[in-house]
């Protein structure tokens, strides 16, 4: 699948002020009803491009988090790696979908950025949240919002009986 | 006896930490089209073919290959006639790696405390380990570790009675729990023995050995070997969505250990196993 428009890039620490924030009953810095969060912690633009390397990271860190994301109208989720039941669970309550883009994959995925800035807790660097203007990016359905999830299928038909 | 200059170590450093984010060792290159020719599953041979064009995208535009350009962890070897002149070793480590990263536009990763969890801004500490050899001798390598993998560490101690089943069933399930985390396919680094810090920095250190290189020792070549059968049989694959290649190489290094004791310590990196080493000709005094 190829996305094009707007995400918004959260990691671990804005992940951790978005909880807080909504907490202590202040709602988070920007509306992201309807939106797209992309687990991602750019490098530093190099002069004359939009972004350095921006693949994403792994997604099990936020999964503590994502059910209370999912609860304020994310629609979709975009990282590496399987999530726990829980966001599973939340995914199908919600009706949004997990979509994984390459893992490791930074250079490639950072042609498909045509826009980038930082939209709250500049503090933060690389945690900061970035809005972020996509253009054909790759992603994959991981889990949809039925719960059917690739991480388990996928590797499952290739799975052998080991003797250890 | 020779002589060499903290200025110079600190610019081989920040050179080390660029390249090695840029450029990867042919060693690996070499191991990821193997498995791209290889790969039976159609999405995971997709996969591969991303991660080929990212490295070529990476060299030619000057774009790191992850945008988790790593803690940096760095392995030197002082031989004990090597004098370091104009200042501290360390300090001179530190400053090359700050530059490196403001300099290659490399991502500051490293927070300076692990609870209040503060950017440092430079990426520096750098995590340092250092050997005394005998000999006219210096060689600094400079390894950024990417956390998506080396939160996949697992660190066991077995029973002797566990023996070598029970090691490989401690690295298969390290690696089974990874799963998808690591951005497979990956490198497995196991460390065997010595105590429980001496078996983790085995580990990292059988990273460095050049992919698809055997153990000296026939009886560890063959164990590693099985090892890398048995993970590639959990079915991962490239990005974790099924497919043959989990692992490009099984490396294990070994130490002699307690009579009570197996530890057994798993450290993996992702598919860009990114290392860059520096030796000093002898001669470099400036």
């Amino acid at each position: 699948m190829l996305l094009s428009g707007v995400v918004y890039g959260a990691r671990d620490q804005a992940h951790r002020r978005f909880a807080e924030a909504l907490e202590r009953g202040e709602g988070l810095p920007l509306d992201l009803s309807g939106q797209v969060i992309y687990y991602v912690g750019p490098t530093p633009a190099p002069p004359g491009r939009v972004c350095g390397a921006a693949g994403p990271t792994t997604s099990g860190r936020m999964d503590v988090y994502t059910p209370l994301l999912l609860s304020c109208g994310v629609r979709a989720l975009i990282g590496k790696g399987n999530r726990s039941p829980e966001v599973v669970a939340a995914l199908k309550e919600f009706g949004a979908v997990y979509l994984a883009a390459p893992g490791g994959a930074g250079a490639l995925l950072s042609r498909c950025i045509k826009e980038m800035e930082v939209v709250a807790y500049p503090e933060l660097g690389p945690e900061a949240v970035y809005r972020i203007v996509v253009d054909n990016f790759p992603v994959i359905v991981a889990i949809d919002a039925e719960g059917n999830n690739l991480y388990e299928f996928g590797p499952s038909s290739y799975r052998k009986k080991n003797s250890a | 006896m020779g002589k060499i200059p903290v200025s110079l170590i600190e610019k081989k450093v920040a050179e080390l930490c660029v390249e090695a984010n840029f450029d990867l060792p042919p060693d690996v290159e070499e191991a990821l089209k193997r498995a791209l020719q290889e790969e039976e599953s159609p999405l995971g041979r997709e996969i591969l073919k991303d991660l080929w064009e990212n490295l070529r995208i990476a060299r030619e535009e000057r774009i790191p290959i992850c945008q988790d350009t790593g803690m940096v962890v760095v392995f030197v070897e002082l031989g004990q006639e090597v004098e370091i002149s104009g200042g501290s070793l360390t300090e001179a480590i530190n400053r090359g790696v700050a530059r490196g990263y403001q300099e290659g536009y490399l991502r500051k990763s490293v927070v300076s405390d692990p609870l209040r969890r503060v950017n440092t801004g430079d990426n520096t500490p750098a995590v340092i380990h250092y050997e005394v050899v005998p000999g006219n001798v210096f060689r600094i390598t400079v390894m950024p570790k990417g956390f998506g993998s080396e939160n996949c560490t697992a660190l066991g101690m077995l029973k002797p009675a566990d023996g070598v089943e029970g090691v490989k069933r401690f690295v298969i399930g390290a690696v089974d729990k990874a799963a998808a985390n690591p951005c497979p396919p990956v490198t497995v680094g196991v460390g065997i023995g010595g105590t429980a810090e001496k078996a983790l920095l085995l580990a990292k250190r059988a990273l460095l050995r050049p992919i698809g290189s055997l153990h000296s020792d026939p009886f560890l070549a063959q164990l590693e070997k099985d090892l890398k059968e048995e993970i590639n049989n959990l079915g991962y694959g490239p990005g974790g969505f099924g497919g043959r290649f989990t692992a490009l190489a099984v490396h294990i290094e070994t130490y002699p250990t307690h009579i009570a004791g197996l530890p057994v310590a798993v450290n993996i990196n992702c598919h860009a196993s990114r290392h860059k080493t520096w030796v000093w000709d002898g001669e470099s005094d400036e």
